[in-house]
């Protein structure tokens, strides 16, 4: 796009470099002129932030690899000797660990973002794809790596994740041995989790974090007005709402950094830990194959679609229903037809949808790590339709609908799950399931059926020509 | 309005979380403060650990003479009062040698029905309290192989090496079910010595479980001033570069 060859500084180490690499030109593109909304706050962080943590973890990584055995054998004695015998092992040990549980914690926060700011729609349906396909192989690459410590948790939690394909019908159990390469979690599984871990994920995920990037700059960022800054450029062609990202956002993003980083050495120094969700009290005791941890839980960053799995009676549906809960965050550019990308300018009823979203996200997370009980049972069901539900309440307000279907779409909504009560009321403590039968009952009238008959909460408001300060 | 009822939800089930604990043990557990910056009290943890535990139990992931560095143990203090093991020629091994014992594995399944385990890194398994307790819950069982048991952990496979200094005690019922060990017969260390004996132990096992915990905290805390000094800098910074964006 920009640098010409007029943009080059010609002479010196760097007009030779740039007659033969376009040197100057990627970091105008990229840094320099790149035009970003003056706006952005505070949710704009994390996109920097998961870079910053992504190259945390490639260095670390590459760091513990020296001194890491993958062989079942040698591997959990190999990881106390980093934490012991390794000159600053531990720190670097910690801040891997440690940076596991962060990557998932800004790329949710990025992720909220984009749903707040509308930042998936055209033209940037694509960003949004390379986006979730980033966090899909970010779970493959921690799931992964979650093993290599050859802990108790390590085994039982890949014992459960890979049993999951077993549900499938008629190719399931050949599949699960397959992927294991053993009858059970062994040496030859711990050997391939490894390579996976350390070579093919990061490279792939290197690939869709540059594509990622590419395409953003290609279309140029969003803001929290939803504006499009390159509809207001002034003669040169420069957006009249668009600052150059270096050296403004990279002096802005610095300071981010700053938080951040007292953030994540906090616990890398203080609760490395952290109350044993970031390091399970159970996985320092090595992995044993004839002893069953008492209660088995995935780490933190993968409870929330665990609840979704245990929600549904069947293993193979439950699976289904759980990777279905990924899956359709694929689709979410197609289903917000709405005009209006930001929040600021959304209805009411759609901003409700977004806060029940986000604190639905948390308590299915939190079910997740909580042994089965009959309460935790009925509400992970619950909260799992309301998951689902967000999806459709994204698509049922693209646009202003009608009172009538509002009210219809309603009935049958909650026709379909009181049915599925029915069925079951028999087995279960009907008191219960009556009175939870409100959450996503309460959910849908706030969402649908008042803003259907309140107009003001289900209007959106105009969006400015220019971005606000 | 919804968001509101869902907080509520949320906040309930928060209230919760004490009570949807794991499966613990039967009884409630004493809680111990223990510094792991306290030399003493971890030098008198090592003296009874490798005492009273190694004959059995290893600490295979842990070097003598890490230990001694750290508690401030000389090479030959280390030598003489921490190891015990030998090799095969019968020399006393180095002092930089691995913790570990002569019991293999097959020799303890068969002693003991169940080989005991390495305790590197039991205090980070189980949690200091629970080591706490434990290790005062023993009480006479003659229903058991070895003649004795324990509250904390039933049916555990070990007997109570520390009898000698705590003595015996007796398990007995409330009528309302709360389990009390009276002390039946006295060891050499009254009540609260052996309290303070086995918070000496646990304090030794959450360093050996963790070495670096002491220093890493010191460590933080310079970092986290850095960072502060760090992020005032950056928001300067910030603030100069944007003076001209309106």
């Amino acid at each position: 796009m920009a640098g010409n060859s007029a943009d080059k500084i010609q002479g010196g180490l760097l007009g030779w470099v740039d007659a033969r690499f376009p040197l100057s030109q990627l970091w105008n593109d990229h840094l320099a002129r790149y035009y970003t909304p003056r706006n952005f706050n505070f949710w704009y962080y994390f996109g920097s932030l998961a870079l910053l943590v992504l190259v945390i973890q490639i260095v670390t990584g590459i760091f513990l690899t020296m001194f890491y055995k993958p062989d079942a054998e040698l591997a959990f004695a190999s990881v106390e000797y980093i934490m012991r015998d390794v000159e600053w092992g531990w720190l670097i040990r910690y801040m891997h660990s440690t940076g596991a549980s962060f990557f998932f914690i800004v790329v949710y926060l990025h992720m909220f973002r984009a749903l707040l700011y509308g930042s998936y729609k055209k033209p940037r349906e694509l960003i949004w794809i390379f986006g979730v396909l980033i966090y899909v192989v970010l779970m493959a690459e921690a799931f992964m790596g979650y093993l290599l410590p050859w802990g108790q948790m390590s085994f039982w939690g890949a014992q459960v994740i890979v049993n999951l394909f077993a549900t499938i019908p008629y190719i399931g159990p050949d599949l699960v041995t397959w992927i294991r390469g053993d009858f059970l979690i062994s040496d030859a599984t711990l050997n391939r989790f490894f390579a996976l871990h350390v070579i093919a994920l990061p490279l792939v995920l290197l690939l869709l974090v540059v594509s990622h990037i590419i395409a953003l700059h290609e279309v140029g960022s969003n803001n929290p007005d939803g504006v499009e800054i390159k509809q207001n450029k002034d003669a040169n062609g420069v957006p009249l709402d668009g600052i150059p990202f270096h050296p403004y956002y990279t002096v802005k993003d610095l300071v981010g950094v700053g938080v951040f980083f007292i953030a994540f050495f906090a616990v890398v120094f203080f609760a490395p830990e952290m109350g044993g969700y970031f390091l399970e009290h159970a996985n320092f005791e090595s992995a044993d194959a004839l002893a069953t941890p008492e209660h088995i839980a995935p780490v933190w960053y993968f409870t929330s679609f665990y609840t979704v799995l245990r929600a549904v009676p069947d293993p193979f549906i439950g699976v289904l229903a759980m990777g279905a809960a990924v899956v359709i965050l694929f689709f979410v550019p197609w289903l917000d037809r709405n005009p209006v990308k930001s929040v600021r300018y959304r209805s009411m009823a759609h901003r409700v949808n977004l806060i029940v979203f986000a604190i639905t996200f948390i308590v299915l997370g939190y079910l997740g790590v909580q042994p089965v009980s009959s309460l935790y049972g009925e509400l992970g069901l619950r909260f799992s339709t309301m998951y689902f539900l967000f999806f459709w309440l994204l698509w049922f307000h693209s646009r202003e609908r009608s009172v009538v279907f509002s009210l219809l779409s309603f009935a049958v909504l909650v026709g379909l799950y009181s049915f599925y009560d029915m069925l079951r009321i028999e087995s279960t403590d009907p008191a219960l399931v009556m009175s939870l039968w409100l959450l996503p009952t309460l959910y849908l009238l706030a969402t649908m059926v008042v803003p259907a008959l309140v107009h003001d909460l289900r209007r959106d408001r105009p969006v400015p020509e220019r971005v606000t300060a | 309005m919804k968001s509101l009822f869902a907080l509520i939800v949320l906040a309930a089930l928060l209230g919760a979380v004490s009570s949807a604990q794991a499966a613990g043990p039967s009884v409630p557990l004493d809680s111990v403060a223990i510094d792991v910056n306290n030399e003493a009290s971890l030098q008198r943890g090592a003296h009874l650990f490798v005492n009273y535990c190694m004959g059995c139990h290893s600490a295979q992931f842990m070097r003598y003479n890490r230990v001694g560095r750290d508690l401030g143990l000389t090479e030959n203090q280390v030598i003489r009062n921490m190891v015990f093991t030998t090799d095969e020629d019968g020399e006393l091994v180095s002092s930089g040698s691995l913790m570990t014992n002569a019991m293999t594995r097959a020799y303890g399944n068969e002693a003991f029905g169940k080989a005991p385990p390495d305790l590197t890194l039991v205090a980070r398994v189980r949690g200091t309290d629970w080591l706490y307790t434990f290790l005062r819950s023993f009480y006479r069982d003659e229903s058991r192989p070895l003649g004795v048991n324990n509250v904390v952990f039933e049916n555990v496979g070990m007997p109570h090496p520390l009898w000698e200094l705590q003595g015996w005690q007796e398990k007995r019922k409330d009528a309302d079910g709360t389990v009390h060990l009276d002390l039946l017969r006295a060891g050499t260390m009254s009540a609260p010595e052996y309290d303070r004996a086995i918070r000496d132990l646990v304090t030794f096992l959450s360093y050996l479980a963790e070495p670096i915990q002491a220093d890493r905290q010191r460590i933080g805390i310079i970092v986290m001033l850095f960072l502060l000094v760090f992020l005032v800098l950056a928001y300067l910074l910030k603030k100069e570069y944007w003076k001209d964006v309106h």
